[in-house]
């Protein structure tokens, strides 16, 4: 059963996609962690971070290791990886063929017009989940923990948007400051 | 010896480029265009545009496409399988052994400190990209919208996907409806 609904989320991920990298771990976070909960938010999260971390693109990273825990095995890492690409090859191999066709064509323009700034509003969902507990602990729970975790979201927040430090350079400082924290 | 040398290129896209998307760009447009000159310059900006607007990984859909210009579906198949592989190959071996490793209690002091910094890495994007998907006071309740019913009614994002898509076609389709009569 797990294989068959590993399968299917990801095709569907694959399918719905849109929006590149950040938008997509929208999909995978509605999928993986909210409907069939084969990770915690914490899970999730850790997942993102290694994925920044390590070369690739984010959706194959969090396929392969999705499709591992949530199996134990390889072959759920390479089912899950292969579902995600799977719908890429229909598509791209049909609308290549069409290109001119369709790339011009109102109606896409139109479908483009409202799917384009929805998939901003999806990243942003994307970040508001995972601002919980278990990513930065609770006022009542841990105020120190909560503290330090506002303190670090607002310094990454500001030095990547307003002066575009580089990502794996702010994780690798958050871990420090965790180390030197805790 | 054409699938060698598509494979290894894509394999060498997918292994230096951190971060993925856009990063693979330049890293792409250096070795299929200018190194190898497999295609034109005008072609990569189409594959470029095509991909961009199809679902998936932007890195995956530019090496099916370029496969398949070079060496036909089989050629879309090895390109992709060098894109995935390097990733796939890292990962594994880290899903592997991070459950151990992060019982350490080091471990777990320095994820303590990444996770919030990853979220405010997921956040910052919203406004960067805001621009570039041309949001305007006219449009900014889609994106809100969109980020409200996910986060708050735990809605899956592919509703929100085929609502903005459906909702983009039909406002089109009427507006000029109305501009022609």
């Amino acid at each position: 059963m797990i294989w068959i609904q590993l399968f299917f989320s990801f095709f569907k991920i694959g399918v719905f996609g849109f929006g590149g990298g950040y938008a997509m771990l929208s999909m995978i976070q509605g999928e993986v962690v909210l409907r069939h909960g084969w990770l915690t938010a914490q899970e999730f999260t850790d997942i993102v971070a290694i994925s920044q971390m390590t070369p690739g693109p984010i959706g194959i990273n969090s396929a392969t290791y999705i499709g591992y825990t949530a199996t134990g095995s390889v072959w759920g890492a390479a089912l899950a990886s292969f579902a995600l690409v799977l719908p890429s090859f229909i598509l791209m191999l049909t609308l290549f063929r069409f290109f001119m066709k369709y790339h011009e064509s109102r109606s896409v323009t139109d479908v483009f017009a409202g799917l384009r700034p929805a998939v901003i509003g999806l990243i942003a969902s994307a970040a508001l989940v995972l601002m919980n507990g278990e990513n930065f602990g609770t006022p009542q729970g841990d105020s120190r923990q909560f503290i330090a975790s506002i303190v670090i979201f607002a310094a990454v927040f500001v030095a990547n948007f307003f002066f575009r430090a580089n990502a794996i350079l702010l994780i690798v400082l958050a871990g420090i400051a965790g180390f030197l924290i805790y | 010896m054409i699938f060698l040398r598509l494979f290894w290129t894509f394999f060498k896209i997918g292994l230096f480029t951190i971060g993925g998307g856009y990063a693979m760009v330049p890293v792409m447009e250096e070795a299929l265009v200018a190194k190898r000159k497999w295609i034109a310059d005008s072609e990569f900006v189409d594959i470029l545009a095509l991909s961009q607007s199809a679902p998936g990984i932007l890195a995956v859909n530019v090496s099916i496409v370029t496969g398949y210009r070079i060496k036909g579906f089989a050629g879309a198949v090895v390109a992709a399988l060098g894109t995935v592989l390097p990733s796939f190959v890292i990962i594994l071996l880290i899903a592997m052994f991070f459950a151990r490793f992060k019982e350490n209690e080091t471990v777990e002091r320095i994820f303590k400190g990444i996770r919030p910094a990853v979220v405010a890495l997921i956040a910052a994007p919203v406004f960067k990209l805001g621009k570039a998907a041309r949001v305007n006071r006219y449009n900014v309740w889609i994106p809100i919208a969109a980020a409200l019913v996910v986060w708050l009614f735990g809605f899956s994002p592919i509703w929100v996907v085929l609502a903005a898509g459906a909702g983009g076609w039909l406002y089109g389709t009427i507006k000029r409806k109305r501009g022609a009569q």
